[in-house]
């Protein structure tokens, strides 16, 4: 009965209402070579307590940030989350809901996205941006495919230096449409721009800031050069980086995107996370994914509503900018709950992570674990060790935790604002303790 | 709940006042160095960022009152048809929750009883549509069509079968199919309706040939018909060695009854935010895993998630076949357990309870709404049915919108508009088996009174809604004078 309401009485008065003499007449559409003739296999009918127990017993077993101390990157960060934004996003009227496709009971969910472009604006420099796309890498994937139907080139250029996860969804993307992917090389830990100075009709260069390994690129030559060679360029950033980096407006990027974790969402092991999409009014029409707009009812009064319908699908189909219909909307409305109480504040929490990182940094090197490059970074950093695999599993026996591993003999560690000094000290001692 | 406020707030921007902060930014005992200090001006912003300066108590005020301009299952009845908006267990979120603080970057052997947890419902979700082998990776059903698309592409081109460029979609079919078919750079095929509602045989026979690659079917289609003659079509379609893909987002109407692995689908997507009971979250997360053929396992996405002989669970990255990844690390995790939670509470038993009260309330609700408004197809549906207002329209200026306007008046979310294309002034309602009896006598009434206001009073109807934070707004000035930021 669980989540079923009707009583007996009720099955039998409803089926008499349609006619019918039973609910097996309710099938008698489905050929009976199709009709499954036993129940499913499934275990389960169990009560919430039988639930709780099943679902406990699996999380108490796992090192999550509550019980361990994680240095991880690698495009998901353990940031902190305000108490405020589980409690906003928890809120029925907006998690229970659908797509706003009934406007005058969505002001909710509407002005919220209207307030979340805005806030994506303000932190980017951009001139719009769409409601959210899946995630970081999807979002990138869709920013060429937009380059490609405002410059209609079909050149894409790639920094080497970018999120491997990234340049595999791009070429998974890649599989459905007619364009090339050419790749910049990393040098020093950074892309080495030089190739694109003899390059011509390009669509458009993807670059990362930070980059996988963490380290901040130029990206003012950087635009300067994908212009110069007749393309848009894609600047994939880090959000929460942008109270003290150099706004993407600010080096003249055309379209901006990333992975919107850092902003309020947990790690929820990779997903739900979303990703963003900004870009210039020029290109409006060309973005994909849904946007909310704002306008007068019939007496007068401000109020949201979906806009730029004719882009998407349900009214465009094969022509549709994109197929993408839910987005992840409830992660957005975390990042502007979280925009809202800490955008603000991001400058001295940009400050608090870079400060920690070079506090971190600078004190592996002298424990005689170098920098894989010297180059500037963030908050994430590869540093060079004997064996990654070991060292990883060393400091996890000790609840420390760090990586993604690159290679056999470099480890990223990533250092947020929740990391403190007696964390990072003990980080520390235990590396020294490797040696 | 939703409030009588007139209007929607003023925005965040207008509440600033520089100098106010919201939480503090933790500091954790470090000596402060300034950003000057630590990198060079080039890497620095020149401009400093301009964002609203609120508390904490103004930001929680500001979206408590704007959750109250919203509708959501937990306010109330919504029929959205196709979306399949059921009650949303509130043990799922409390069980899911205590997985949100894992990093995806953690070594396998850290996170095996969680592994576990995806592995079990990847078994669950193959034994329910009868299919070989699965992915949890992709975002949504649309993202699931794509991928999917990808994987018959990538099998194609790997057995040289370079003609096979074209998908065949029904003109009753979801916008996300045919676009997503453009995404993976096939050509579209449109395939009418035939006047039962179901896919056109005989046209279907004239253009399938060598190129067809995919038919793609949502079974039980749009109008909420089980596509009788499926056996027949598989056979054609696979007569000519292309695939038969599955929309699942109607999986609701036939859950524990048929199972798309046993009427000749190859590929099929499910919606967990739909079937699986995860909420929505006003637009997503979604959640749209894909089941396939044993032919098609080996383009699946990677990684794949897989048991090894001694028990222990791994993500299988060594895919020489396959299309690569979708979306970074897995897929949406925490949406994924949430249905496995639901699975859990229900087992076979109740899963197949599921899709009975589906289809009896779906019909139920058009037998008693038939002398009101017809039902476009009549005869028995599956989880929903399509009402044409044609002929309140013919008969008193009122169409589909304007009774679907009213019905939020009375408290209720409106069906589905205008959709499938195919019927005009079409409703399309979905009532899911988490309703009551009470609540469909009481949706089937307002729609009798609504008529009724059509006939004597059709001004109230046309204005509606009367009672909602706004009223109608006007989507050409939106569209035209683009306001899409402050």
């Amino acid at each position: 009965m669980r989540y079923v309401p009707h009583t007996k009485e009720e099955v039998k008065i409803m089926l008499e209402a349609i006619g019918l003499k039973n609910v097996d007449e309710l099938f008698s559409d489905i050929p009976s070579e199709a009709l499954l003739k036993r129940h499913l296999h499934i275990e389960g009918g169990w009560d919430e307590e039988q639930l709780r127990t099943y679902f406990r017993q699996a999380a108490s077993g796992i090192p999550t940030v509550n019980n361990a101390v994680y240095f991880l990157g690698g495009g998901v960060y353990d940031h902190y989350v305000p108490s405020a934004v589980d409690k906003i996003i928890s809120l029925p009227e907006f998690y229970t809901a659908y797509t706003p496709y009934q406007a005058e009971i969505s002001q909710g969910t509407l002005q919220a996205m209207f307030e979340y472009q805005s806030l994506i604006c303000d932190l980017t420099g951009m001139e719009v941006a769409n409601g959210s796309l899946y995630d970081g890498a999807s979002a990138v994937a869709e920013a060429v495919l937009m380059a490609m139907r405002v410059n209609g080139k079909r050149r894409v250029v790639v920094s080497e230096c970018v999120h491997p996860d990234i340049v595999e969804v791009l070429r998974t993307y890649q599989l459905g449409h007619d364009f090339e992917i050419l790749t910049l090389p990393q040098k020093e830990g950074i892309t080495d721009l030089s190739p694109l100075e003899d390059l011509a009709d390009v669509s458009c260069l993807v670059m990362q800031n930070p980059n996988y390994y963490g380290f901040l690129e130029d990206m003012n030559t950087a635009s300067q050069l994908v212009h110069k060679a007749g393309g848009l360029f894609v600047a994939a950033v880090d959000p929460i980086s942008l109270g003290v980096l150099r706004s993407p407006a600010e080096y003249g990027a055309d379209v901006v995107v990333g992975e919107g974790q850092s902003l309020g969402n947990h790690l929820n092991y990779g997903g739900p996370h979303f990703g963003f999409f900004a870009t210039k009014m020029d290109y409006i029409r060309y973005m994909p994914g849904r946007m909310a707009g704002q306008t007068v009812d019939v007496d007068g009064r401000v109020g949201y509503v979906l806009t730029l319908q004719t882009r998407e699908q349900h009214i465009r189909r094969e022509k549709a900018t994109s197929n993408i219909t839910s987005n992840h909307w409830l992660m957005a409305l975390a990042s502007a709950v979280y925009l809202a109480l800490m955008g603000a504040s991001l400058p001295q929490l940009g400050q608090s992570i870079l400060n920690r990182s070079t506090y971190l940094a600078e004190k592996l090197v002298s424990v005689g674990y170098p920098l894989w490059k010297r180059q500037y970074f963030f908050k994430e950093f590869p540093i060079k060790v004997r064996d990654a695999e070991a060292v990883q599993q060393a400091l996890a026996d000790a609840g420390y935790y760090v990586g993604p591993v690159i290679d056999e003999h470099t480890l990223l560690v990533a250092v947020t604002e929740k990391r403190t000094k007696e964390h990072m000290d003990k980080l520390i001692e235990l590396m020294e303790g490797l040696q | 709940m939703m409030n009588s406020r007139k209007g929607t707030l003023p925005l965040l921007k207008e509440l600033h006042k520089p100098g106010r902060r919201g939480p503090q930014v933790p500091m954790g005992g470090l000596e402060d160095r300034p950003v000057s200090e630590l990198l060079p001006k080039e890497f620095l912003r020149e401009k400093p960022l301009s964002m609203p300066e609120l508390t904490e108590v103004e930001v929680v005020r500001h979206f408590v009152n704007l959750s109250n301009l919203n509708y959501g299952v937990d306010n109330g009845f919504y029929p959205l048809g196709s979306c399949t908006m059921k009650y949303n267990p509130k043990i799922n979120e409390e069980v899911a929750a205590w997985f949100q603080d894992i990093h995806p970057a953690l070594p396998e052997n850290s996170v095996q009883p969680l592994l576990e947890l995806l592995y079990t419902l990847q078994e669950d979700l193959l034994e329910i549509t009868g299919m070989d082998a699965i992915t949890l990776q992709p975002a949504a059903g649309a993202h699931g069509e794509l991928t999917s698309l990808l994987m018959a592409k990538a099998y194609f081109k790997d057995h040289g079968l370079l003609e096979k460029d074209t998908v065949i979609i029904p003109d009753s079919a979801h916008g996300t199919n045919p676009a997503s078919a453009t995404m993976a750079g096939f050509k579209v095929v449109t395939v009418k309706s035939d006047e039962e509602g179901l896919v056109d045989l005989e046209q279907l026979r004239t253009l399938v040939n060598e190129h067809t690659a995919v038919f793609m079917l949502t079974n039980p289609n749009t109008l909420g018909k089980f596509e009788r003659n499926i056996l027949d079509i598989a056979q054609l379609i696979h007569d000519v060695g292309g695939f038969m893909y599955c929309d699942g987002a109607n999986l609701n109407g036939m859950l524990g009854w048929a199972r798309p692995g046993d009427m000749g689908f190859d590929f099929v997507h499910l919606n967990l935010h739909k079937t699986f009971s995860t909420p929505h979250g006003g637009g997503g997360p979604g959640s749209g895993p894909v089941a396939v053929k044993k032919a098609l396992e080996p383009y699946l996405p990677k990684p794949v998630l897989v048991k090894a002989e001694d028990g222990t669970y791994h993500w299988d990255f060594d895919r020489p076949r396959s299309i690569g990844k979708v979306r970074s690390y897995f897929g949406n995790i925490l949406v994924a357990l949430k249905a496995l939670a639901y699975i859990k509470s229900l087992g076979g038993a109740g899963l197949r309870e599921v899709g009975t009260m589906a289809v009896l309330n779906a019909n139920y609700m058009r037998v008693a709404m038939e002398g009101t408004l017809p039902t476009a197809y009549p005869g028995l549906c599956k989880h929903e049915y399509v009402a044409t207002a044609e002929e309140v329209k013919k008969r008193y200026g009122v169409k589909a919108q304007d009774i679907a306007k009213r019905l939020l008046d009375k408290g209720f979310h409106a069906p589905t508009m205008y959709f499938p294309l195919i019927v005009k002034e079409a409703l399309m309602i979905e009532p899911t088996e988490t309703e009551t009896k009470e609540n469909l006598d009481a949706f089937v009434e307002a729609i009798k009174e609504i008529v009724q206001e059509a006939e004597t009073n059709p001004d109230l109807v046309l204005s509606a809604p009367h009672d909602t934070p706004v009223r109608r707004l006007d989507e050409v000035k939106a569209n035209k004078e683009l306001k899409v930021r402050w």
